[in-house]
């Protein structure tokens, strides 16, 4: 089964290859990785989508955790959310499928980036179901080159994804940090 | 002032309050030993960088200060490897400081260049590389903070040449640290506290398991009260060992592997698992759909992520564990458990038969008679650093530990060769202890060049080496489990005794039980490092024990024969 974790890191060199490693010690097949800033500064948000039946997958929130960088995490697999996927898809035209093309990008919703003689890249950006879909009608006309994303996601709704783990969790914060002696 | 890179890195360990280095000069380390001289702090100079973390390591572990590793690039930095795994496994507050060449030069395979903070990464709490001079100051400081907050571990500083070397005007200043997501601070809600409560008061059968985590937090007198409060018995992991007094009523013993049969038979049979600061290792559940069946379980640890990791638990707590119990103390109420406890008692009675101390002397010394002499010519006072193996095993039966922080020993990763140099540590953390090393000939060889060390510095301390001639641990698993074949586990070892000489300390042989309590008390008595080898019983084996993965009450016993039973 597919899982949805999304996590705000700190923005600093190396995190992701912490983030990364929790996943690789544990022989986990990253599905999709995408990462970019927030609208915190020095604040980054990852999401990574796994596909795995390993009960240990449950456990990627707490190892996550002790990575001293990372600040929030949570698997939004369960919960109402939007997830978009942006592709972009360079393929052969002719003379003759060229608007036939064009017209089927239109009623998916998709962009014509480039024109070339023989070539068109396209630009979609949906839920990974509409892309795909997207994807298949355009295979018989010889797809040369295709580049995702991957995906990123948000809950629905006012709420936030990220509450506080630990709160969630039934672990009181301190409102002071302690210092070791 | 003007402050190199380099001096400003001694005066920013000066402020954490080191007092001492453990380390090695290399060429992109020159500028931090040049600007040596004039710091406090006294460096001594290893043999092989293993040596300095495991130094480093003993030394935090005996005094709960943090341990300073200090070595260069490239091959420094790889040597330490196996010593910050082995801090990493045990929960050591370690910071280990490494040169490397200069950021120009990074990526471009200069000489002794290595990605350190990379291969670091999956075994260290937390690493940095620093490039410029001006993050000397908030590095040293964080680092510090988080090797020895929260669960304590590892934390790696590499620092490029070129900011060793550049001189600024500095002046230090007392600095905040602001980690956002690193949350060392956590504690339990009063409802989760209420419902441990009210487990604590519905059970018959309790017994508290109790782990390095009593040790790090110094919750020993909370964890006693506890259970003499509540009476209920207690069990220790190798590495809790002394945190609970092993002389006190209640306490059972190690549990695990190698624990008593009792403890096992304890713990298949409680209504109540306490775990205090441990984290269920295979070595101590066996085979975990069988660990513990009938007992509800109270897991109380610093670190989130061992809750439900090994163990599926009824109630996690995490958070200090001095914090808990002192929330938690006022509300227990006392109880009694006469039947439980004689239970319990009943189940120790043959295993004292069983136990090769108490066994008719055939004339052969076994490692237990050694043990338990240097256990009563010592008071039980020693500070006893084990190396790993049976030597291991047999300190952990027959050395009973009194006193906290006086049990050293590489647990998780079972590094052999942790011994000589952890102790070497121990003993500059506390040089007013008597300092003991029981190691096996096999694991002694492994960074017996310390000893050179020992001498350079001058200090003292007594070794003890289990001679068996044979990798024993693991010729005692070729024997159980081998049918008897002995693959490259026979050992030739040089006369140790001799080696003790060529380094200018006393060496002594024993060869008979009679023997050993002169030696010993030879050995206390002489002002320099003594070697005493013990020629043992060399076919001799640990038990009880526990094969792999199997129920932790299905133990294989010391064979008796029936004159020892009646």
């Amino acid at each position: 089964m597919r899982h949805t974790f999304v996590a705000l890191v700190e923005d600093k060199p190396g995190v992701l290859n912490r983030v990364v490693s929790v996943f690789r010690r544990r022989t986990f097949n990253i599905e999709s990785l995408a990462v970019g800033q927030t609208n915190q500064p020095g604040i980054s948000r990852i999401t990574i989508v796994v596909d795995s039946d390993k009960t240990e997958v449950n456990r990627i929130i707490p190892y996550m955790y002790k990575l001293i960088n990372v600040i929030q995490v949570e698997d939004i697999t369960y919960k109402p959310r939007v997830t978009r996927d942006l592709v972009m898809v360079k393929v052969n035209t002719t003379s003759e499928n060229r608007s036939e093309i064009m017209k089927l990008a239109d009623v998916f919703r998709a962009h014509i980036v480039d024109v070339a003689n023989n070539s068109l890249i396209i630009e979609i950006t949906g839920d990974e179901e509409k892309v795909n879909s997207f994807v298949d009608v355009l295979r018989p006309y010889g797809i040369i080159e295709m580049v995702r994303t991957g995906i990123v996601a948000m809950e629905r709704g006012a709420e936030t994804i990220f509450n506080n783990y630990f709160e969630s969790q039934g672990f009181q914060m301190p409102v002071e940090f302690k210092f070791a002696s | 002032m003007k402050y190199s890179g380099a001096q400003i890195l001694w005066e920013c360990l000066e402020r954490e309050g080191v007092e001492v280095v453990f380390g090695y000069p290399g060429g992109a380390t020159l500028p931090i030993y040049d600007a040596l001289d004039s710091s406090t702090i006294h460096h001594v100079l290893v043999r092989h960088e293993q040596g300095a973390v495991h130094m480093a390591d003993g030394y935090a572990r005996a005094s709960g200060r943090i341990g300073v590793a200090l070595a260069t690039s490239g091959p420094g930095a790889t040597n330490l490897i196996t010593g910050i795994v082995t801090a990493f496994m045990d929960s050591s507050p370690v910071v280990c400081i490494t040169g490397q060449v200069a950021s120009p030069l990074i990526g471009y395979d200069a000489f002794q260049e290595t990605d350190v903070t990379g291969i670091t990464l999956p075994i260290t709490k937390h690493n940095y590389l620093i490039t410029d001079v001006h993050e000397i100051p908030s590095v040293v400081h964080e680092a510090f903070y988080i090797a020895g907050s929260g669960r304590p571990g590892p934390v790696l500083i590499d620092i490029t040449k070129d900011a060793q070397q550049e001189i600024i005007e500095w002046e230090y200043e007392e600095m905040t640290v602001h980690l956002p997501g690193y949350r060392p601070d956590l504690s339990p809600s009063s409802n989760d506290l209420a419902y441990a409560v009210q487990m604590i008061h519905a059970a018959k059968q309790p017994v508290i398991l109790v782990g390095q985590g009593v040790l790090n937090s110094g919750a020993m007198a909370e964890v006693f009260e506890f259970a003499t409060q509540t009476q209920s018995p207690v069990a220790s992991t190798l590495l809790g060992l002394g945190s609970f007094p092993a002389d006190h009523p209640l306490y059972l013993g190690m549990m695990g592997m190698h624990g008593e049969a009792w403890v096992n038979q304890t713990i298949q049979n409680s209504d109540l698992l306490l775990a205090f600061g441990m984290r269920f290792s295979d070595r101590v559940t066996g085979k975990i759909s069988t660990f513990a069946p009938k007992a509800k379980k109270i897991h109380i640890d610093i670190d989130p992520s061992e809750i439900n990791k090994n163990v599926t638990v009824d109630l996690g707590l995490v958070g200090d564990l001095k914090e808990i119990l002192g929330r938690l103390l006022p509300q227990i109420e006392p109880a009694e458990h006469p039947e439980w406890l004689s239970q319990i008692g009943s189940w120790k009675q043959d295993a004292a038969v069983r136990d090769i101390k108490n066994m008719q002397d055939n004339g052969h010394l076994h490692a237990a008679h050694v043990i338990h002499d240097i256990w009563r010519c010592t008071n039980g006072e020693a500070l006893v650093v084990s190396d790993v193996g049976q030597n291991q095993m047999w300190t952990a039966q027959y050395y009973r530990h009194n006193q906290p922080y006086t049990a050293i020993t590489s647990g998780g990763l079972g590094t052999m060769g942790f011994g000589l140099p952890a102790a070497i540590g121990a003993k500059f953390a506390r040089p007013e202890k008597e300092v003991w090393i029981i190691a096996g000939d096999g694991g002694f060889q492994m960074t017996q060049s310390e000893l050179s060390t020992i001498v350079q510095e001058g200090i003292k301390i007594n070794i003890a080496i289990i001679n068996n001639g044979y990798l024993g641990m693991v010729r005692q698993w070729q024997e159980f489990f081998y049918e008897n074949r002995y693959t490259s586990t026979p050992i030739i070892s040089p006369d140790f005794a001799k080696i003790a000489e060529a380094h200018g300390l006393t060496g002594i042989r024993v060869t008979k039980r009679e023997e050993v309590e002169a030696a010993v008390r030879k050995a206390q008595s002489l002002p320099e490092t003594v070697i005493i080898d013990f020629r043992v019983e060399k076919e001799d084996c640990v038990y009880p024990m526990v094969p792999s993965n199997a129920a932790i009450d299905t133990m294989i016993r010391r064979p008796v024969s029936q004159a020892d039973l009646k």
